[in-house]
C-alpha cells in the first residue's frame, strides 16, 4: 500500500545549473544527443518483470533461468559505494507513493554504526484501492524481491529484511515463504549469503488487514506488535525505526528492481522516462477498460497511449472517458480533457494537480456517478482511519457524511466551499499521510466535478419541492 | 503510547536519545537561535518549538502534551507556523532547528488551530451546562480562544454526533465517555506514572474509544489524577459529580496528612464544607499528582466527627456536656495524679503546634512520659540523631539513585508518591530497586531477596551477592519502612540498616552530600514529634500504666481528637479537635520538610483547635503556659526546634557514621520472623486511618477491588 506524499518532492536548485553552462566551451563540432521526446512501449528485452503474469515457473528453478541471482555475489563484492552509486545514477524513486530519490533514502543508513543492528523493512502492506503491482511480484517473481532485499540490505548494512505483507495476501506470503526457503536451503540468503561473506537474513511478517499498516512508521509500529498508529516524526526511521534500531522502509517494487539496476546498471535504467522520472514502471490498469491489466511499462508513457495499448482503450471508446484517478485511490482525479496529452511521471502529475502514486489506474466512463465514486472512496479511508489524531478522525467521518448527502444531492451548494475548506483543514495537519490521501480525491471532485454536484443539489431540491406541493 | 516499558531493553545511546530531546544529539550541546514571533531565544538543541516559545512567554494551546508525560502529538491543537515550511508543524514534538522562525500567531496557525477546533467540537457533545469539568475546562476555554464564533456542523441535523457508551472504571472516575477528545493522556498516566496498563484504545477512526476494553476498575493508588489530567469532562471525580462550580468554590492552600509525604493541596470548599481536594505542584514532593487516599478520604472529615466535649457519667456513657464541664472534669483527672503518674500518647494526625503545647504542659506538671503510637528503636542513638528517623536522600533525591533498597517497606500503598518517584527513576535512569520482605507489586520491576532477617544479616556482613550491587552502585539508597520497626526486635532491623547503609556508602564512595539511610514513616505527625523530644513507641506506658493517660488523636483516658473511633469509646473524657483542614497548623513530613495547612472551614460544632484546647486546659490545671496566640506558639516551636518553622525548607541531617558507632551498643537481636508489611495489596490501601475509615468513598473503593478480584479480569 502506499501513502503519496508529493510535497516531499526536492527541485533541483536552478541557479547552479546556470552557473555550470556558463563556465562550459561549447563544442560545436559534436551534437548533443537528442532529447528523448517518445516513452513507451516498452521493449520486451528491457523488462525487469518477465513472469509478470505467472506464465513461468515462479519457484527457484524458474527465477535463475530468467537471470535472477545471477552473479548477485560480484555485485555484493562491489561494496556498498557501488551499489548505492548505480541506484542513485539510476535516478529510482521510490515505488511507493512517495516517490522519494531511493539512492538517496538508503544512504541515509550509512552513519557510522553505535552498535545498533540495521534494518531493511520491506512494504508488502499494499493495500491502495487500485493498487495490484506487488502481489504480481510477490505471487510471480518472488526470488527478485528477495534478491532485492539482499542487495538493497547489503547497500544499507541491514542485519535483516523484514517484509511486511499485507494479511489479506495469503497465497502471496506463501509463495514469498517458499521462495525465502529455498534461497536458504542453496545459501543464496543466511549466513555467508551468496558466499559473499555478509550474513543477511530475510523474514515474512504478515499483517492483520489495516491500510494505515502500510505508512512506514504504524507498520512499523504494527510490525514490533502494537497497534498500527503512526510515530511522529521525527525522529525518523533512519535513527529510530524498528526495535529503535536504523530502519528504512521500501516498497516490494522499490527493492525488487535494485538487482537488475545494479545488474544492467543505472545508466541503463536512467535511459527511459525524463529525466528525474527515469525508469520502468509496473502500472495497474483498472476500472471502465476493456482489459484491466497490469503491465510494465516505460516512465513518462502517455495516459492515452498506456491505457489504448494495453487495456485496449476505455469501454465504449475514449470519448467516453469521464476522468481518470491516476495514481491509487489518494491522488486527485483528472478529467478527460487533461487525460487526453498528460504523461504518465511524476513530474506531470504533479503539474496536473495530482500526483503518480503507486501508478494505479482507476479508469471511469461517462456511465460512472463519479460523486458517489467519491463517497466511497471517502468512506473506505474514513474506515481506515487509525483515530490517533484529531483532524483525520473527525474530518475523514464529517466528510463521509457530507458526501453521502451529496451523492443525494440533499445539500446546499454553498456547503461544497465547506467541504473544500474541511479537506484543506485535515492536508497537512496530521500525523502520517493519510489525512492527506482521504482530502485529495474530495478535492479533486470538487475542481472538476463542480457543476455535476450543483446540478443533483438542484435536481434534489426540485424533487422535494414537487413533494411538497404534491402534498 | 506504550513505549516505555520496552526502552529498558534498547542500549542506552539510544535510550538518551528517544526519551530526552526526540533527536540524537552528540557532542557538546551548542545552543541554537531560534525567533518566535520575531522574538529571539537561545535553546538547547533538542528543544521542541513548544518548550522555546514558553521560553519567551509565548504559550501555545495543547490538549495532549502534557509536560510529565511523553509526547503523543496526536491533538494537533499546537501546530504552528514555521517560516519556509509548507506545512504547520506540532509544536510539542517538533525539536527546532537552527534559524527557524516560529509564528504562534500568524494567519496559518490561527486557521490550523480553529480548524482542529472545529474537528474536536464536531463529534464533542454541547452538555457543557451538565458537566462537571464546566468553568476548568481547556475544551471550553480553548475554544473561546481559539476557535470559531459559530458552528457550520450542518450535519447534526441529518446524523448527530458520535456517541459513546460510558466505562465503570471503578467509584472515583466517573466517565462521560461521549466527552473524550482521545488525547490519550489518561492512557499515557496509566502506562508511565501509575505503572498500571489498564487504560488503552480500542477500535480506530471514529469507532476508537479510551477504556479498559473489558470492563474492569482502574486499579491503581493514582487513579484520581487522570481526573485532573483530562482536558475535558470525560474523566471527572465521581464524589464530586454535580457537587458544585468551580467559580462557587474557594481553594485553601494546605499539606496532606493521610501519609507522611506531605503532599501539597488545595482544600475546595464551600459554605463550610470541604467539597473536594486538589493536588497542588511541588516539585520535590508530589509534582502535581496527589494519591487516592489524599484526594478521596475527605469526605471522612464530615462523618464520625466529635462535635461537642464529652464525660463519662455515673452510668458510664458518655455524655455531651459543654467545654467549660469537661475542661474541670480534665484538669480535675490531671490535678488528682502526681507527676510521673500523667502520661501522654499522641497519633499520627498530631500537628506540631498542639505536640509542643502538650509537651509543655505535661513536663510543667511533672511528667516525662510523652509517646508517639508509631515506634522506632530508641536504643543506640535512637532519636537523639535528627537523620537517624528522616527520609534523608528526600523525595526528589531518589531520581538520581541507581540501586535503592527497601526494607520491610511497601512503598506503593505506604508513600504512593515516593513510590512514583522510584517508578520514575526506574523508567528514566535504569534505576535497579531489590526489596527485603513480601513480594509485593510496586509497579516497576524490583529483586525480591527475601523475607528474613537473615538476608538482612548477609547484607550487613557484605556475604549477600546483592552486596556487591550496592557496594558497586555509583548513588545508592537504602530504605527502611516504619512499619518494619514496630517489631519487637526492630532495633536490630534498625541496627542493620544502619550497617549496610554505611558500607554502601563507604565502598560507593559517594560525595559527602550524598545519604544512603533512609526512613519511611507512614504518619504524619511522626517527624515533628522526635523533633520535639517525644519518645517513639508506648511500651514504657505498657510497662508502668499511668493513672491519668492523655490521647492526643490516638487510637489507644482524656482525649483529645477530631474522630470519633476506637480512642473515644474507651475515654473518659473527650476533647473534640480539628481536622488538618479546619486549622492553621505546622507538619512536618518525611524528609523533615516543615509545611502548614492554613485553615479552609470552621470546625464541626463546638470542635476546637488542639493547641487551643490544650492551652485553655493548662489555664484550668493552673499551668500558666506562655503563649496565646499561633505566632507565640510557633515561636516557641522555634526556640524547641528551630527546623519546624522553617517552612518548605529541608534541613540536612548527618552524623551517620557516629549513629552506626552507637549502633553497636544495642543489645537486641534479631528474632526469626519474617519481615511483613500491613498493607500489601490495593485493597488494604484505602482505610488506615480514622479519616479514611470514615469515609464512605475509601469503604467503596475496599468492596470495589475486592469485586474487581474476583473476576476474571
Amino acid at each position: 500500500m502506499a501513502l503519496t506524499k508529493l510535497s516531499l518532492f526536492t527541485r533541483p536548485n536552478l541557479s547552479v545549473q546556470s552557473l555550470s553552462v556558463a563556465s562550459t566551451r561549447f563544442n560545436t563540432t559534436t551534437t548533443a544527443p537528442p532529447a528523448k521526446t517518445k516513452f513507451g512501449p516498452l521493449k520486451d528485452e528491457d523488462r525487469i518483470f518477465t513472469n509478470l503474469y505467472g506464465r513461468h515457473d515462479w519457484r527457484l528453478q524458474g527465477a535463475l533461468k530468467r537471470g535472477d541471482w545471477y552473479k548477485t555475489k560480484e555485485i555484493l563484492l562491489k561494496g556498498v559505494d557501488w551499489i548505492l552509486n548505480e541506484v542513485k545514477k539510476s535516478g529510482l524513486r521510490g515505488r511507493g507513493g512517495a516517490g522519494f530519490p531511493s539512492g538517496m533514502k538508503w544512504s541515509f543508513m550509512n552513519k557510522p554504526s553505535d552498535g545498533r543492528p540495521k534494518y531493511l523493512v520491506v512494504n508488502a502492506d499494499e493495500g491502495e484501492p487500485g493498487t495490484c503491482k506487488d502481489r504480481e511480484i510477490m505471487r510471480h517473481d518472488p526470488h527478485k524481491l528477495i534478491e532485492g532485499c539482499l542487495i538493497a540490505g547489503r547497500a544499507m548494512g541491514a542485519r535483516a529484511a523484514y517484509i511486511y505483507i499485507r494479511g489479506e495476501f495469503y497465497n502471496e506470503g506463501t509463495n514469498v515463504q517458499v521462495a525465502i526457503h529455498e534461497a536458504y536451503k542453496q545459501g543464496l540468503i543466511g549466513k555467508n549469503a551468496c558466499g559473499s561473506g555478509y550474513d543477511f537474513d530475510v523474514f515474512v511478517h504478515r499483517g492483520a488487514g489495516a491500510y494505515i499498516c502500510g505508512e512506514e512508521t504504524a507498520l512499523i509500529e504494527s510490525l514490533e506488535g502494537k497497534q498500527g498508529k503512526p510515530r511522529l516524526k521525527p525522529p525518523f526511521p533512519a535513527d529510530i525505526g524498528v526495535f529503535g534500531c536504523p530502519t528504512t522502509v521500501a516498497n516490494v517494487e522499490t527493492v525488487a528492481v535494485a538487482p537488475t539496476i545494479c545488474r544492467r546498471g543505472g545508466d541503463w535504467f536512467v535511459g527511459f522516462g525524463r529525466p528525474r522520472n527515469s525508469g520502468t514502471k509496473l502500472f495497474n490498469i483498472s476500472g471502465h477498460v476493456n482489459n484491466p491489466c497490469t503491465v510494465e511499462e516505460e516512465m513518462s508513457i502517455p495516459l492515452r497511449e498506456l491505457i489504448e495499448r494495453h487495456a485496449r482503450g476505455v469501454i465504449g471508446g475514449w470519448d467516453n472517458l469521464l476522468a481518470v484517478i491516476p495514481g491509487g485511490s489518494s491522488t486527485p482525479m483528472i478529467p478527460r480533457k487533461v487525460c487526453d496529452d498528460v504523461l504518465m511521471d511524476f513530474d506531470a502529475l504533479v503539474a496536473a494537480q495530482t500526483g503518480l502514486g503507486t501508478a494505479a489506474l482507476i479508469v471511469m466512463n461517462k456511465q460512472t456517478d463519479v460523486i458517489r465514486a467519491i463517497a466511497r472512496l471517502i468512506e473506505f479511508y474514513k474506515h481506515e482511519s487509525c483515530g490517533q489524531c484529531t483532524p483525520c478522525r473527525e474530518g475523514t467521518g464529517w466528510m463521509n457524511k457530507i458526501m453521502y448527502r451529496f451523492v443525494e444531492g440533499n445539500a446546499k451548494p454553498e456547503e461544497i466551499d465547506m467541504l473544500w475548506e474541511l479537506s484543506k483543514q485535515i492536508e497537512g495537519h496530521t500525523i502520517c499521510a493519510l489525512g492527506d490521501g482521504a482530502a485529495w480525491p474530495v478535492q479533486g471532485l470538487i475542481r472538476h466535478f463542480r457543476p455535476e454536484i450543483e446540478a443533483r443539489m438542484k435536481s434534489f431540491a426540485e424533487r422535494q419541492q414537487c413533494q411538497k406541493v404534491a402534498a | 503510547m506504550l513505549r516505555l516499558p520496552f526502552l529498558r531493553s534498547i542500549p542506552q545511546v539510544t535510550r538518551a536519545a528517544t526519551l530526552g530531546g526526540r533527536t540524537v544529539v552528540t557532542g557538546a550541546p551548542e545552543k541554537v537561535e531560534v525567533f518566535i514571533d520575531g522574538q529571539p531565544v537561545l535553546v538547547d538543541p533538542g528543544t521542541t518549538v513548544l518548550q522555546a516559545a514558553a521560553m519567551v512567554g509565548v504559550e501555545i494551546p495543547r490538549f495532549c502534551y502534557h509536560e510529565r508525560l511523553s509526547v503523543a502529538g496526536n491533538c494537533r491543537m499546537c501546530l504552528v507556523e514555521v517560516e519556509k515550511s509548507a506545512k504547520p508543524v506540532a509544536a510539542c514534538a517538533m525539536p527546532v532547528m537552527k534559524g527557524w522562525r516560529i509564528k504562534t500567531n500568524s494567519e496559518l496557525t490561527r486557521k490550523a488551530r480553529e480548524g482542529v477546533m472545529e474537528f474536536l467540537l464536531v463529534n464533542h457533545p454541547l452538555d457543557c451546562p451538565i458537566c462537571d469539568q464546566g468553568g476548568e475546562c481547556d475544551l471550553q476555554d480553548q475554544s473561546m480562544t481559539f476557535g470559531s464564533d459559530r458552528s457550520r456542523f450542518t450535519d447534526i441535523t441529518f446524523s448527530g454526533k458520535r456517541a459513546v457508551e460510558d466505562k465503570n472504571v471503578g467509584p472515583l472516575i466517573k466517565t462521560i465517555m461521549t466527552r473524550c477528545i482521545h488525547c490519550t493522556r489518561c492512557i499515557r498516566f496509566g502506562s508511565e506514572v501509575a505503572g498500571v496498563d489498564d487504560l488503552g484504545t480500542t477500535g480506530r477512526g471514529g469507532d476508537m474509544q479510551v477504556g479498559t476494553y473489558v470492563e474492569k476498575m482502574f486499579l491503581s493508588e493514582l487513579s484520581g489524577n487522570v481526573i485532573d489530567l483530562c482536558p475535558v469532562g470525560a474523566l471527572t471525580s465521581k464524589p464530586y459529580a454535580f457537587m458544585a462550580r468551580p467559580w462557587e468554590t474557594r481553594k485553601t492552600d494546605s499539606i496532606d496528612v493521610m501519609d507522611a509525604v506531605g503532599s501539597n493541596i488545595f482544600v475546595t470548599h464551600r459554605t463550610g464544607e470541604v467539597l473536594r481536594v486538589l493536588p497542588r505542584t511541588h516539585e520535590e514532593i508530589n509534582e502535581e499528582w496527589l494519591s487516592d487516599k489524599s484526594r478521596f478520604a475527605c469526605d471522612g472529615l464530615k462523618r464520625q466527627r466529635l462535635v461537642s466535649p464529652m464525660v463519662r457519667d455515673s452510668n458510664g456513657k458518655l455524655v455531651m456536656v459543654e467545654w467549660e464541664d469537661a475542661l474541670v472534669a480534665v484538669a480535675r483527672a490531671l490535678q488528682s495524679a502526681k507527676g510521673d503518674e500523667l502520661a501522654a500518647i499522641v497519633g499520627g494526625f498530631a500537628d506540631a503546634e498542639a505536640l509542643v503545647v502538650l509537651k509543655d504542659m505535661l513536663n510543667t506538671l511533672g511528667s516525662e512520659s510523652l509517646c508517639t503510637e508509631e515506634i522506632f528503636p530508641m536504643d543506640g542513638a535512637g532519636t537523639d540523631l535528627r537523620s537517624n528517623y528522616l527520609l534523608n536522600s528526600t523525595i526528589a533525591g531518589v531520581e538520581e539513585a541507581d540501586v535503592v533498597l527497601l526494607i520491610g517497606t511497601n512503598t506503593r500503598f505506604e508513600a504512593p508518591l515516593f513510590n512514583a518517584r522510584l517508578r520514575k527513576a526506574w523508567i528514566n535512569n535504569d534505576l535497579r530497586v531489590a526489596t527485603v520482605g513480601p513480594k509485593v507489586d510496586l509497579t516497576y520491576e524490583t529483586e525480591n531477596l527475601g523475607d528474613s532477617v537473615q538476608v538482612l544479616k548477609d547484607l550487613a556482613e557484605g556475604r549477600h551477592a546483592f552486596s556487591k550491587v550496592l557496594n558497586g552502585a555509583k548513588r545508592p539508597v537504602i530504605v527502611v519502612g516504619s512499619g518494619a520497626l514496630q517489631r519487637e526486635d526492630g532495633a536490630a532491623i534498625f541496627q542493620l540498616t544502619q550497617r549496610i547503609a554505611q558500607n554502601a556508602r563507604v565502598a560507593s564512595n559517594v560525595s559527602h552530600d550524598w545519604r544512603v539511610l533512609n526512613v519511611l514513616h507512614r504518619v504524619a505527625s511522626q517527624v515533628a514529634a522526635l523533633d520535639l523530644g517525644y519518645k517513639a513507641g508506648i511500651e514504657a506506658i505498657r510497662a508502668k500504666p499511668p493513672k491519668v493517660l492523655f490521647l492526643l488523636g490516638a487510637d489507644e483516658g482524656a482525649i483529645s481528637r477530631h474522630h470519633g473511633d476506637r480512642g473515644a469509646a474507651m475515654a473518659d473524657a473527650v476533647l473534640p479537635g480539628a481536622a488538618y483542614t479546619e486549622k492553621p497548623a505546622t507538619y512536618v513530613n518525611m524528609e523533615g520538610r516543615a509545611q502548614q495547612t492554613f485553615a479552609a472551614i470552621t470546625a464541626p460544632g463546638l470542635a476546637r483547635e488542639d493547641w487551643k484546647i490544650l492551652r485553655a486546659l493548662g489555664e484550668v490545671v493552673g499551668v500558666k503556659l506562655p503563649y496565646d496566640t499561633l505566632t507565640q506558639v510557633r515561636a516557641r516551636l522555634t526556640e524547641v526546634s528551630p527546623n519546624l518553622t522553617r517552612y518548605g525548607d529541608v534541613e540536612a541531617a548527618n552524623y551517620f557514621a557516629q549513629a552506626v558507632e552507637l549502633a553497636k551498643l544495642v543489645k537486641a537481636q534479631p528474632s526469626s520472623a519474617p519481615l511483613d508489611v500491613r498493607q500489601k495489596t490495593l485493597e488494604d490501601f484505602y482505610m488506615t486511618d480514622s479519616i479514611s475509615r470514615a469515609s464512605p468513598t475509601m469503604a467503596k473503593c475496599v468492596q470495589a477491588v475486592k469485586k474487581q478480584r474476583q473476576s476474571k479480569y
